[in-house]
């Protein structure tokens, strides 16, 4: 037992920690106050009444508007987040607790990580509007849904992952200690699942911007809608060739990405460091200075004056009503009640899909089919040559940012801003060089896919170089390899894994970016690139459902066929040749 | 005396993967823990101790039999027991206290009666002044401590244990066992009894009232032996050490039958009845080729007749290791067991003290004569046009005798002496085996 774990395991006397009213306790209650003052200023903007499509909000652009245009933006993003973290317990819960459900759920759950989440827009905005006739609250509600999409399929497959993978012991010893499943759910089960969810999430978060930027103004059905907020703004400014409202803008999202980061993401990648499933204390811990104060601060103990008893009610009720009184029957259904469900399972797929293409037969013609099939042909060879290029260009970068560890602690933070950051704020920008440069949209649209998914190869490249251990680096120098035998025999063969990682993000961030990528304004005038985005979005404008089945199903069916086809044996030939 | 635990005729197998029959763990057990007693689940890796308490624990429920507590039938987590788990099995983001509550909490108990019962559970096993530290800042035999807390804590009718000092070091363990013996012997323990799964027979003899000797594949129970020495067991007494030994003869040798040493003892009969079982379904012992060949050259150096305390003893390894080690050794031929005795036979002698050519040859000769699988397999490849065949195939063979990760062991110790011998190569990366180069002296 070394002296310095001797000295943590103490417990600190009472009378010490009951000290004084430090400047922490000062930040932490003028910081909480300050957040319950903006939440209810922001909040109230939503349940401004409107009937559609007469009396919209209209966004100003006067720069001194974006604060509040940009929290109003914030606030949909985490009542999304916390809408996707709901959703991620139940759904991962069901799936991995319920075999049933699981062949079900797992299997859906692919689907819609594939489906093109833009793509549902149209669909979720119309039947939002239904249903809170009257007030802008179906708007929000949309655009919610809109980032929830973006973060909640991700979210509940790690959580489900983390539920299969659950240490034996651990779980045997919750169920020998008579653990109700509401106990084994708060005490194993979130906490195993800790690190992964919060990485995920925050990871999703980023994603989350540029949906939120994409889905406050739209257009479906022949009706604009537009909703208060940064996106709408940007929206705003391109119809009214705006320059400096658009350097506002993308200053703003900047301030306000780098804020969310420190303010919320790191405090809470700091203390999700406690659910280590390690039984040994690991070097190196992430920081953050805000989870410092409040560690420091008395908060902790004077939430937990308020909190204690009432969890402590809450969580009595909720363990007695979950109780394992007996073991429930092991699972051993008889052969027939399987096969009844395998039978039900296969007939509701053959239902769903003949109906399905019954719907998009019927007012398209199979000719369409075929032009839409070539559609996202081209999209593909556009997402393909992305990939490419952006290997060539960021692989060297980011292994070189990786092989210099103080290059690394500064660039591989900015790398992940990058991802995060919104490309749509950028388009515009490169729209303006498209119209002056007359370079069709056709080649354009790659750099604008590339805009938002390129920083998924450079980010995992760093992280993969980062990963190749110094000996092998050192031998690699021993035995003069060089040049293009150092990449073929040391480099390639390291970062491999993390690659195909960032690969698989980019090329699933590509196929979203291509439904408004395809397609871009400046003011009045418009550029269209032949592909199958355009096509999405050109028939969601106009509100012809069939189509747009047609067109949100064949992008689906390709990135299935190229994750299937070629992602997934890449992730096999990682896993087994290239493992570190 | 009170009957707390009552385990009959229970019978315990897991299907086999697609459909291919069931794996039988445990076969026609009868087991009984009273109050007061402390007994031991002594058998071997094979034998299904660790299903056996687990069943008894109700965490798994048995194919077919029953087991009871406290005279009501077990169908669920059994209220009457609690375990204290090899690998600690400590949740690392709650601290000692929280982990100690656990128990209580899930029993409703209130929070300030938790926190001074948690306390005085803690102080009895010498963690005081750790309440607030968490698992990762403590040292193996200190997070063990907190296992036994957290299991004491509730003043459980029966105390199970399974391998609890095994993952620590020898010194560390030695302790630790000591300071639960005394507790016990104090007369104020926390519990009425308690279970010890085990391989160590020493830490059985020690601990244990009654050892319950366990055999192996299936799982069936061999007999009682009664502990019948003054507590504490002193390991100098002449009886503790003939008891060892007696049972070293009987985990040695499968087919001796269990006798009472001092006073009565229940003695069943063998319930191997010999069916006629296929050759593939014999396990075969997970050793190195080189672990062998080190054993028979040590017990070469050491001279005939080595007891297999004694050579344990020289390895300083577990038993449990050291006997897999021998069963290899015995199966290839090159040592042979008597009573509680090894010897080497002439042609392990001459493994053992050849060149490495030579050695080959006749490890090549003793695999094909002894070890089914592997002489299936380079039977199978000679067979072949182009003497090369897919992994899966054998696997499947394998599938049918047992589950899918022992399927996957068994065959990784085939491909390790049959690649050894010469007989056949394997190339990991195609998961194809091909015949070697030396098969064709031997397969016609």
């Amino acid at each position: 037992m070394n002296v310095p774990a001797m000295q943590r395991a103490l417990p600190v006397p009472g009378p010490l920690r009951r000290l004084s009213f430090g400047l922490s306790d000062a930040v932490v209650f003028l910081g909480a106050l300050a957040l319950l003052a903006l939440l209810a200023k922001v909040g109230s903007g939503a349940f401004v009444s409107f009937v559609p499509p007469q009396t919209l909000p209209s966004v100003s652009l006067a720069p001194s508007n974006l604060p509040y245009y940009a929290s109003r933006s914030l606030l949909r993003m985490f009542v999304a987040l916390a809408a996707s973290f709901a959703f991620t317990f139940a759904y991962g819960y069901a799936a991995a607790r319920s075999r049933y459900a699981e062949r079900v759920l797992v299997p859906l759950l692919d689907i819609l990580q594939s489906v093109p989440v833009l793509g549902f827009l149209s669909i979720t905005v119309t039947g939002f509007i239904a249903l809170f006739p009257g007030s802008l609250l179906g708007l929000e509600a949309a655009s919610i849904f809109a980032i929830f999409t973006s973060q909640a399929w991700n979210m509940a497959f790690s959580f489900y992952q983390s539920l299969r993978t659950l240490p034996a012991d651990l779980t045997e010893a919750t169920e020998a200690y008579g653990l109700s499943r509401w106990e084994r759910f708060t005490k194993l089960e979130v906490p195993a699942a800790a690190i992964g969810l919060v990485w995920n999430a925050m990871m999703s978060f980023g994603g989350g911007w540029f949906f939120l930027a994409a889905s406050e103004a739209i257009s479906v059905l022949n009706h604009s809608y537009t909703l208060p907020g940064i996106g709408s703004y940007v929206a705003a400014a391109v119809t009214a060739r705006d320059l400096p409202a658009l350097g506002w803008a993308v200053l703003t999202m900047a301030v306000m990405i780098a804020l969310v980061d420190q303010l919320f993401w790191r405090p809470l990648v700091a203390w999700s460091d406690r659910f280590r499933l390690e039984q040994s204390a690991s070097a190196d811990a992430p920081q953050s200075w805000v989870y410092d104060i409040i560690r420091t601060s008395q908060a902790k103990r004077v939430i937990a004056v308020v909190w204690t008893p009432l969890g402590d009610w809450t969580s009595r009720r909720l363990a007695s009503l979950t109780r394992v009184r007996s073991r429930r029957n092991a699972g051993v259904a008889p052969a027939w009640v399987e096969r009844a469900y395998t039978l039900v399972l296969a007939v509701a797929v053959v239902v769903l899909l003949v109906a399905g293409a019954r719907f998009v037969l019927a007012s398209v013609g199979i000719a369409e089919v075929g032009k839409v099939a070539l559609l996202g042909f081209y999209t593909l060879l556009r997402v393909m040559v992305l990939l490419a290029f952006a290997t060539l260009v960021w692989t060297p970068i980011g292994v070189a940012i990786g092989f210099n560890p103080k290059l690394a602690r500064i660039l591989q933070p900015v790398a992940l801003f990058l991802a995060s950051f919104p490309a749509n704020f950028v388009f515009p920008f490169a729209t303006l060089a498209f119209i002056k440069l007359h370079v069709s949209l056709d080649y354009g649209s790659v750099l604008l896919m590339a805009l938002g998914s390129q920083w998924y190869i450079l980010f995992n490249s760093i992280a993969g170089a980062q990963s190749i251990p110094t000996d092998l680096r050192e031998m690699a120098a021993d035995c003069n390899l060089r040049g293009w035998n150092r990449w073929r025999r040391l480099i390639v063969p390291g970062i491999f894994s993390s690659w195909v990682t960032g690969g698989i993000t980019a090329s699933g961030g590509a196929w979203n970016a291509s439904i408004v990528s395809e397609i871009v304004m400046w003011g009045s005038s418009t550029l269209t690139a032949a592909g199958l985005g355009a096509y999405i979005a050109e028939q969601t404008t106009k509100g012809d459902w069939p189509r747009i089945t047609l067109g949100v199903a064949t992008m689906s069916l390709y990135v299935v066929l190229v994750n299937r086809v070629l992602w997934r044996r890449l992730y096999a030939l990682a896993e087994r040749k290239f493992r570190l | 005396m009170k009957e707390l635990l009552v385990v009959n005729d229970v019978f315990k197998a897991f299907p086999l993967p697609e459909g291919k029959g069931e794996f039988t763990v445990l076969d026609g057990i009868d087991v009984r823990v009273d109050e007061g007693e402390v007994v031991a689940l002594l058998g071997r890796s094979g034998s299904g101790k660790s299903t056996l308490l687990r069943i008894m624990a109700g965490l798994i429920p048995p194919s077919s039999g029953s087991v009871s507590s406290s005279g009501r039938p077990v169908d669920g987590p059994n209220p009457d027991v609690t375990m204290v788990f090899q690998s600690f099995a400590l949740l690392p983001w709650l601290t000692v206290i929280e982990n100690v509550e656990l128990g209580l909490e899930a029993r409703g108990v209130g929070r300030l009666e938790r926190t001074k019962r948690a306390l005085k559970a803690i102080d009895l096993v010498g963690l005081d002044g750790f309440e607030s530290a968490y698992p990762k800042e403590l040292s193996g035999g200190m997070k063990q401590r907190v296992g036994f807390a957290r299991a004491l804590v509730v003043e459980p009718k029966v105390l199970f244990m399974d391998e609890p000092f095994s993952a620590l070091d020898v010194l560390t363990a030695e302790n630790l066992r000591g300071e639960i013996d005394d507790l016990w012997n104090a007369g104020t323990f926390p519990a009425k009894s308690i279970l010890i799964v085990t391989h160590n027979i020493e830490e059985a003899v020690f601990l244990a009232d009654r050892v319950v000797v366990l055999g192996s594949n299936p799982g069936h129970v061999r007999g009682d032996v009664n502990v019948d020495l003054a507590r504490p067991h002193n390991r100098n007494d002449a009886r503790f050490k003939a008891l060892t030994e007696y049972l070293y003869g009987v985990m040695t040798n499968p087919a001796l039958k269990v006798e009472s040493t001092k006073t009565a003892t229940t003695v069943h009969a063998e319930s191997s009845a010999a069916v006629a079982r296929s050759p593939l379904a014999r396990p075969l012992p997970h050793v190195r080729v080189g672990t062998i060949s080190g054993l028979v050259e040590l017990i070469v150096d050491m001279g005939t007749n080595q007891e297999v305390p004694r050579l344990a003893e020289r390895l300083a390894l577990p038993v449990d290791d050291f006997l897999t080690i021998l069963d290899a050794a015995v199966l290839l031929g090159f040592a042979a067991v008597r009573e509680n005795c090894v010897d080497v036979t002439p042609i392990g002698r001459d493994f053992a003290t050849t060149t490495i050519l030579r050695s080959k040859d006749l490890f090549r000769q003793q695999v094909l004569a002894n070890v089914p699988i592997v002489a299936t397999i380079t039977k199978t490849l000679a067979e072949k046009e182009n003497k090369s065949m897919r992994a899966d195939f054998f696997l499947d063979l394998l599938d049918e005798y047992y589950p899918a990760a022992e399927a996957q062991l068994q065959f990784t110790t085939a491909v390790e002496w049959g690649r050894y011998a010469e007989l056949f190569e394997y190339d990991a990366a195609e998961a194809r085996l091909t015949l070697g180069e030396a098969a064709g002296t031997v397969v016609g």
